[in-house]
């Protein structure tokens, strides 16, 4: 077993770890709360000379994804942070980087999205990514941000699949709290992660390429089936990644995580730090002999819907906790778990509960309360209800 | 040793020049003129050029999937951020430079090329933000004085008067009323950095700037004057003739800003009075026939004399006076 050595940090710093020890060529960040920490930790990186890696301190998060896409597509490994309105603002080139299969990490540090301006957790910002073409990690806590930020440069750089992941910690309640994290020596890391192999890179100048090009309804169809494509992949490759850092850290991960699920008759299903907090829930109505669970899911695209299908299957009610709307529709965790639960043998009962917009807090009492909803068989599917509200 | 004409004949004779024939830009456009002289400048001189484009005219015209017409590495990223675009590469050239990752023996020069749409107005951030970093990139602007692209929309280099779809000459409003934002003077206000206009009508003039600006160490920046005769609404024979006619009424004066210190690189001996420039262009047509032309065109002639009367008084204050 690999000596690793354990430090209470933030997820902020956890981030930062992982992008020391990743040692990305480049880093073009602007800060923002409640991202911040992460810049500022990996400045003083760069500053110390700890890391050789070049960093463009950018005057906005536009020029941050913008100075990505140039050194990614230049051939060198390039990542950035950020949360809410900077996440809105880089927008247009996060899907300019995903289209043109840039393998970019970007730990989001998830944040109300305004109006009104709000700097505390939900995760409406990342949200508005869904269909951006980036691969979606959530953390529940610390350890995840770290682990799953070494796993997905793996993924992100798979031949197979050369996509951008962004790995989402909740604002605050990660990036600021404090947690013992087993943090993995940086040769054991190194190794992990590899060299990037760069493809098709810009600086060849023997081999020219042209990036970006005008692309209309002769191709752009196909560039795009392309894409999807890939993302599928990712259900190919993920596996093999996740064995390899279990042997490396004895953690192991997967698409989702089920706790205490095997005889649930009353599933749970949420992302994030909350997962942390339902665990608790869980094992205080076990105590009771309730037959509750949880289903934590840790990749949201692409959607491992073939896991949720299998796990859900024959339950009496999943319960799906989402911590942003979908204003005029069904909120975007709740409506992907029960597009993917059409065709199974056993329909459960649905219940939506959209809990903590703008940071409010999310206690054990509501997530009982949400799990006693279910277990009276009050669930009313499509009935959209909201935890900590006043109404 | 100033690079010459004969220089440029001789080395291109077999030689390709990084953007190549069958691009789709209108014929007398300005704009690949601009770029061809600009490419050809840094190859003669051994340098390998790696090209930024903002999204514009001469991208899309040049980069229609699954063709392109450029044999030098080439990206495009969106409209706003050619400028944020070339900083990272430029930084990913350092980064895999300084890990052996790259040829130590290789002059790269980094070139971002934007409209004025993607340089005065969308795009005046980024480049700001890259010019105050300090990236070593020379980035220019191609000026065709309008959202040419998408249709003679006004943008913040169109001049006073000229008809555009978005500030049209009107019953009640004459075409345009401002004047076109000084470029080179918000580029010339950051720190270290080497700014100039240039146009197609001298080339000598534009090739010593970008060999200037090649051995620059730092950003530099050199606005060209690049008409689009579709909508300047000129004949296509007439592109060259009109950036010099412009040079000689004293709307696009020709100048560098090293530093801080200003140099005219053209001071010619008689002027043209700007109403040539403006009586030769289709896009003036309707404000010619207004009421207000007189007074439209006075303005103007009276804003260029006495910008050129500041810039002979800024060449003179600022010699031998580099900011650093």
């Amino acid at each position: 077993m690999i000596k690793t050595h354990r430090e209470a940090i933030t997820g902020a710093q956890a981030a930062a770890y992982a992008m020391k020890q990743i040692e990305p060529d480049v880093v073009a960040a602007y800060p923002i709360t409640p991202q911040t920490p992460i810049v500022e930790y990996f400045a003083k990186y760069v500053a110390d000379g700890v890391v050789r890696t070049e960093m463009i301190p950018v005057e906005s998060e536009h020029s941050a994804m913008s100075a990505v896409v140039g050194a990614a597509a230049a051939g060198a490994r390039a990542m950035t942070a950020t949360s809410a309105n900077g996440l809105a603002l880089m927008h247009e080139i996060v899907y300019i980087a995903a289209s043109m299969r840039l393998p970019v990490v970007m730990p989001v540090v998830n944040r109300a999205l305004s109006g009104p301006i709000n700097i505390h957790c939900d995760h409406s910002d990342t949200m508005a990514e869904r269909d951006s073409g980036w691969i979606q990690l959530f953390c529940e806590d610390s350890q995840e941000v770290y682990d799953l930020i070494l796993m997905a440069v793996r993924l992100a750089e798979h031949e197979q699949v050369r996509l951008p992941v962004m790995v989402n910690q909740d604002g605050f309640i990660i990036s600021h709290g404090v947690e013992p994290v087993e943090l993995l020596p940086d040769d054991v890391v190194k190794k992990f992660v590899g060299e990037l192999k760069p493809l098709y890179p810009l600086l060849d100048t023997e081999h020219p390429v042209t990036y970006g090009p005008l692309d209309l309804y002769d191709y752009y169809f196909e560039h795009k089936r392309q894409q999807i494509e890939a993302m599928k992949n990712v259900f190919k490759v993920f596996p093999s990644i996740i064995e390899e850092f279990y042997q490396i850290s004895g953690r192991k991960y997967n698409f989702v995580e089920p706790y205490k699920i095997d005889d649930a008759q009353y599933v749970m299903v949420a992302l994030g730090s909350t997962n942390g907090t339902i665990k608790y829930v869980v094992d205080k109505l076990r105590e009771q002999g309730k037959k509750v669970g949880l289903l934590k899911i840790w990749m949201f695209r692409p959607f491992p819907k073939a896991e949720i299908q299998r796990l859900l299957t024959g339950r009496k009610a999943v319960v799906i906790l989402d911590r942003s709307a979908s204003f005029g529709a069904e909120a975007p965790l709740y409506e992907a778990i029960k597009s993917s639960l059409y065709d199974v043998a056993s329909r459960p009962l649905l219940g939506s509960f959209v809990y903590g917009l703008g940071g409010r807090d999310i206690n054990p009492e509501l997530i009982e309360f949400a799990f006693e909803k279910a277990m009276k068989h009050e669930l009313v599917t499509d009935q959209e209800l909201y935890l900590g509200l006043r109404e | 040793m100033p690079l010459t004409m004969k220089k440029l004949a001789e080395v291109f004779t077999n030689k390709e020049i990084g953007l190549t024939q069958g691009h789709r830009m209108c014929p007398g456009c300005g704009a690949p003129i601009t770029v061809k002289i600009a490419l050809m400048t840094a190859k003669a001189l051994g340098y390998e050029p790696v090209i930024g484009f903002a999204t514009g005219c001469m991208e899309v015209s040049s980069t229609i999937y699954p063709y392109t017409s450029w044999s030098v590495p080439y990206i495009h990223n969106a409209f706003e951020n050619v400028a944020a675009t070339i900083s990272g590469v430029e930084t990913a050239y350092r980064a895999l430079k300084k890990a052996g990752k790259l040829p130590s023996d290789k002059k790269y020069a980094f070139f971002a090329f934007g409209g004025d749409g993607g340089t005065y107005d969308i795009g005046l951030q980024s480049l700001s933000g890259a010019i105050e970093r300090g990236h070593k990139f020379i980035y220019i602007l191609y000026d065709n004085e309008g959202y040419m692209n998408t249709g003679n929309q006004r943008s913040g280099a169109t001049p006073p008067g000229a008809d555009t779809t978005t500030a049209p000459v009107g019953k009640k409003i004459p075409g345009k009323v401002q004047l076109k934002k000084n470029i080179v003077e918000i580029v010339a206000g950051h720190e270290h950095v080497y700014a100039a206009t240039a146009t197609i009508g001298e080339p000598m003039d534009l090739m010593t700037k970008v060999e200037k600006a090649l051995s620059f160490e730092g950003p530099s920046f050199i606005a060209t004057l690049s008409p689009c005769v579709r909508f300047w609404r000129v004949s296509e024979d007439k592109t060259i003739d009109i950036t010099k006619l412009a040079v000689q009424t004293k709307y696009w004066p020709l100048y560098e800003v090293d530093r801080g210190v200003y140099k005219v690189t053209r001071k010619p001996s008689s002027f043209k009075p700007v109403s040539e420039f403006i009586k030769i262009q289709e896009r003036f047509r309707l404000l010619l026939q207004s009421p207000d032309a007189e007074e439209v065109i006075n303005e103007i002639q009276n804003y260029v004399d006495r910008r050129w009367e500041r810039l002979l008084a800024l060449e003179e204050a600022t010699k031998d006076k580099p900011i650093r």
